[in-house]
């Protein structure tokens, strides 16, 4: 009888926790961990898919962006992948509506349409992003990586930097 | 002299007031009353973003299966999180063209399929054919002549897909499930 009540507080408290958990991450915080080599230098994904290894990055990712969806340029941010759902990209922010900007490796220049964005990795060489999907709509965004926490040499704040002379707003 | 006395008297007595007032008690409970508060609040949120939500929906776009002027229907969180929505399921998802709103259309076609729609229903009858790419599906109003929809933005991500419409709950005269509907063009 003593037993199972403290059996029953115990797992009220675990779903408790479990629901404010699950709740802050949707709506305030949350923690990804980032894998592959797009965003060197700012993240160093771990080559391995080894289940359990923390050779990569993890991030914090900040969701109070989503309430209005106001991003400015060069910010880092996480979303789901337009050709696959279950999978999320982390890429830096390049443009946003109704910029123009100058397509890399052709000498085209388009403008971005009303609520779309332009990704791109930090690392060109090994990036599927923008240049090969095109603009991404907005509503795929899932939030801004704003820190890394781990590894712990690593630590710090995840910067807003832009490529320079790649778009113009008018 | 007697002023100050009474005064004195007054304070002693407030003094001893304040000290008999169970604040142990009281904070404790506030910080009750304040985590049921949170746990409610976080309980709503799950149920909401996970298993089901109201939502209400407005315009014409989807007529006749939805009304003009606001009906609330049940959104189901689980298919669409599962990727499992099916052709001819309405699905609730962000606009492509503004994220800030939730729009509700018809699932026409996913990814493979060749659609065929009217260019401009308006005007005449050019059709035009195309292939859904992978992860999109391409979703239409059941009102092809008043709707903003996958012929002017094209088919749109699975990602943006936010669950599956599948109950009305008010006006209690239509009562009821919205489930799929053969569609002929």
């Amino acid at each position: 009888m003593r037993t199972g009540n403290s059996l029953w507080l115990l797992t009220k408290k675990a779903l408790t926790g479990a629901l404010i958990g699950v709740t802050i991450s949707d709506r305030y915080v949350t923690l990804s961990p980032v894998r592959g080599s797009s965003m060197h230098p700012t993240f160093t994904g771990s080559s391995t898919s080894f289940p359990g290894s923390l050779k990569g990055d993890v991030v914090l990712v900040e969701r109070f962006c989503l309430q209005k969806y106001k991003f400015s340029h060069g910010d880092v941010i996480i979303f789901r992948s337009p050709t696959n759902q279950k999978q999320m990209f982390v890429k830096r922010l390049i443009a946003l509506p109704g910029d123009w900007i100058q397509v890399p490796e052709s000498s085209e220049i388009l403008q971005i349409q009303e609520g779309h964005c332009w990704v791109e990795g930090d690392n060109p060489a090994s990036s599927l992003d923008s240049r090969s999907f095109g603009p991404i709509p907005l509503g795929l965004v899932q939030g801004r990586v704003t820190h890394v926490i781990w590894p712990p040499q690593r630590i710090g704040q995840v910067e807003r930097k832009m490529p320079t002379g790649r778009i113009s707003p008018y | 002299m007697a002023v100050g006395s009474r005064a004195a008297v007054w304070l002693a007595s407030a003094a001893q007031r304040f000290g008999s007032v169970p604040w142990r008690d009281i904070s404790a409970e506030a910080v009750d009353r304040t985590l049921l508060v949170i746990k409610a609040v976080c309980f709503a949120h799950v149920i909401n973003s996970y298993v089901v939500s109201l939502i209400q929906v407005r315009g014409p776009s989807m007529l006749p299966t939805m009304n003009l002027t606001g009906d609330i229907i049940a959104v189901d969180r689980v298919t669409a999180r599962r990727g499992t929505v099916a052709v001819g399921d309405v699905v609730l998802f962000r606009s492509p063209e503004n994220p800030r709103r939730a729009i509700t259309k018809r699932v026409l076609g996913l990814e493979g399929d060749a659609i065929t729609y009217l260019v401009d229903p308006h005007k005449g009858d050019a059709s035009k054919t195309v292939v859904v790419p992978n992860g999109h599906a391409w979703v239409q109003g059941d009102n092809i002549y008043d709707s903003r929809d996958s012929r002017h933005f094209g088919p749109v991500p699975y990602g943006l897909i936010q669950g599956r419409v599948f109950y009305r709950v008010w006006p209690p005269e239509g009562f009821g499930f919205i489930g799929q509907k053969a569609t002929s063009l």
